[in-house]
């Protein structure tokens, strides 16, 4: 069973979120150790680009595995301050340590958080 | 999300507890639940090609053709000359429709002098029974559909032999131990098990394909994998084996082999006898589509500029671009013009690099001709390579192998 930490949040497209989601504080994203399993060996991660705006819901990059291909969206709105520059030698990462080495990008939130599960819910639509 | 959870009506493998309690994710290929990877299909992908692979791959058909007249009648049926080869002896042959279209494509394994197996795809099965009773209609022999009831396990790796081996001895090993590439023998397994191991394969490796009852097949997996453990065999699931056969430069109908493709297109006119052993002309089902076909396409590969423009025959592609190519991206040449499309394509694990079956227009499929990949709105540069893309180390003494099938 792919572990849930429940600290985190997460949102219904499998991504989890670390940090108080509130205007101004900086929160860390990345994929469930779920979404991981199903997507396989990981081999390609396009991430936006420091500065970029995401948006709550929305696409804004790309996975790639051995199989095929799945949308990353966003699970917050804001600004993207950091990406995980590790990801392009090692996007095996994310399927190794989905929720520590594996983190996928760092945004600073300005819009409140909307539709975000906690663990609990998450644990319950991945059952 | 890339595997999906099978649905309710998905058929069950033989094996599919032991897919279960070995934690394999499943997923619904033609109709069966089957694994799609146990650990990593990476991981999985290297295991065959370093030490030995285990594959359940029990959903494949298995048709019997047996009688006097067996042998004609699948030389009227397929595009081989499968009634030539010998008892023990197997052939890879298409099944094609009069048009010339690729119905399917099988191994037929010679049991006995009159009886023949029949092994199919396994969303093809149905199909090919049918066509296969419809074209001996006409010869003393009898067409039987034995694929519920049988199951298949594909020992794939240079370790394969030592594990298979293990499995038989003391019940024909010493036969299986002697069996060259494409033969078969029925022997004992462990416990009395009745099989019949053949050197056949999927993955471009040595291996083995263990044949059984799907009552036996839970007994024979595990002594495979007891008897391989040691030395690495590991389960390994559908996405291991579709990596591992495309590095191999092998056709998977539906993608490189469709209704809609002859085999000249796909490289395959070695696997077309449009002979017989006199030299005329030999009469088979689709037999003059086919010679046209041949002709055809014979005629583009030596004049491509004289070739029409929706021409295609099928190439393989190799790049070092960050993003694999994929089925059904379109392959352009270097104006960007549009020459072709992707039929299967990722990124390769023992190679390291991006690698594509693609049709193509013969203007472009000279080995070394420089192409592009529109991989989701980028170009990815590409260049057409031979086939295989990946071939074994032999040691002294090596086996011939048609380019392939393996």
């Amino acid at each position: 069973m792919a572990e849930v930490p429940d600290e985190l949040m997460y949102s219904q497209e499998h991504e989890w979120v670390a940090g108080p989601v509130e205007p101004e504080s900086v929160v860390t994203v990345g994929i469930t150790e779920y979404a991981a399993a199903a997507l396989g060996d990981v081999v390609y991660v396009e991430a936006p680009q420091v500065g970029d705006t995401v948006t709550a819901g929305q696409v804004c990059g790309e996975l790639e595995s051995t199989k095929a291909v799945s949308e990353l969206y966003s699970p917050v709105t804001g600004v993207v301050v950091e990406v995980n520059g590790a990801l392009a030698d090692s996007p095996e990462l994310i399927n190794a340590d989905a929720y520590g080495e594996g983190w996928i990008l760092k945004v600073t939130v300005t819009a409140p958080a909307k539709a975000l599960l906690t663990a609990e819910q998450y644990s319950a639509i991945t059952e | 999300m890339t595997s999906s959870p099978p649905a309710t009506a998905a058929r069950l493998s033989p094996l599919h507890e032991r897919h279960e309690a070995l934690g394999a994710a499943l997923t619904d290929f033609a109709g069966w639940s089957m694994p799609v990877r146990y650990s990593s299909e990476v991981a999985e992908h290297h295991a065959v090609r370093t030490a030995a692979g285990v594959f359940d791959v029990s959903h494949m058909g298995q048709i019997h053709v047996t009688g006097p007249g067996a042998a004609a009648a699948l030389d009227h049926a397929l595009t081989a000359r499968v009634g030539a080869v010998g008892v023990g002896r197997a052939k890879y042959a298409l099944l094609c429709a009069p048009d010339g279209g690729v119905l399917d494509d099988v191994i037929v394994y010679r049991v006995l002098a009159d009886s023949f197996l029949v092994v199919a795809n396994a969303g093809n099965a149905p199909l090919v029974a049918r066509e296969l009773a419809a074209r001996c209609a006409g010869f003393a022999c009898e067409v039987a559909d034995a694929s519920d009831g049988s199951a298949l396990i594909a020992v794939q790796g240079p370790r394969a032999r030592d594990a298979v081996l293990a499995l038989t001895r003391g019940g024909g090993d010493d036969l299986v131990a002697g069996l060259r590439y494409y033969a078969s023998a029925p022997v004992v397994a462990e416990g009395g098990i009745p099989v019949t191991v053949a050197r056949t394969g999927y993955t471009g490796e040595d291996g083995y394909e263990v044949f059984c009852s799907a009552h036996d097949a839970p007994a024979v997996w595990d002594a495979v994998l007891r008897h391989g453990g040691p030395t690495g065999a590991v389960p390994c699931g559908l996405a291991a084996r579709d990596s591992l056969r495309l590095e191999a430069g092998m056709p998977l109908y539906g993608r490189e082999l469709t209704s809609r493709t002859t085999p000249a297109e796909a490289g395959l006119g070695w696997a077309v006898a449009l002979e017989d052993s006199a030299g005329g002309p030999r009469d088979f089902v689709g037999a003059p589509a086919l010679a046209a076909a041949a002709a055809r396409v014979a005629s583009w590969r030596e004049d491509p500029t004289a070739a029409p423009a929706d021409a295609r025959v099928l190439v393989g592609l190799v790049g070092d671009g960050r993003r694999a190519a994929r089925t059904g991206y379109p392959v352009l040449d270097e104006d960007g013009a549009l020459v072709g499309e992707v039929t299967s394509g990722a990124p390769s694990p023992t190679l390291g690099r991006q690698i594509a079956l693609a049709y193509a227009h013969p203007r472009v499929a000279a080995e070394g001709t420089a192409v592009a990949v529109d991989v989701r709105g980028r170009r990815e540069e590409m260049s057409v390579c031979a086939l295989p893309f990946y071939r074994r180390p032999r040691e002294g003494g090596g086996r011939t192998e048609d380019a392939g099938h393996g």
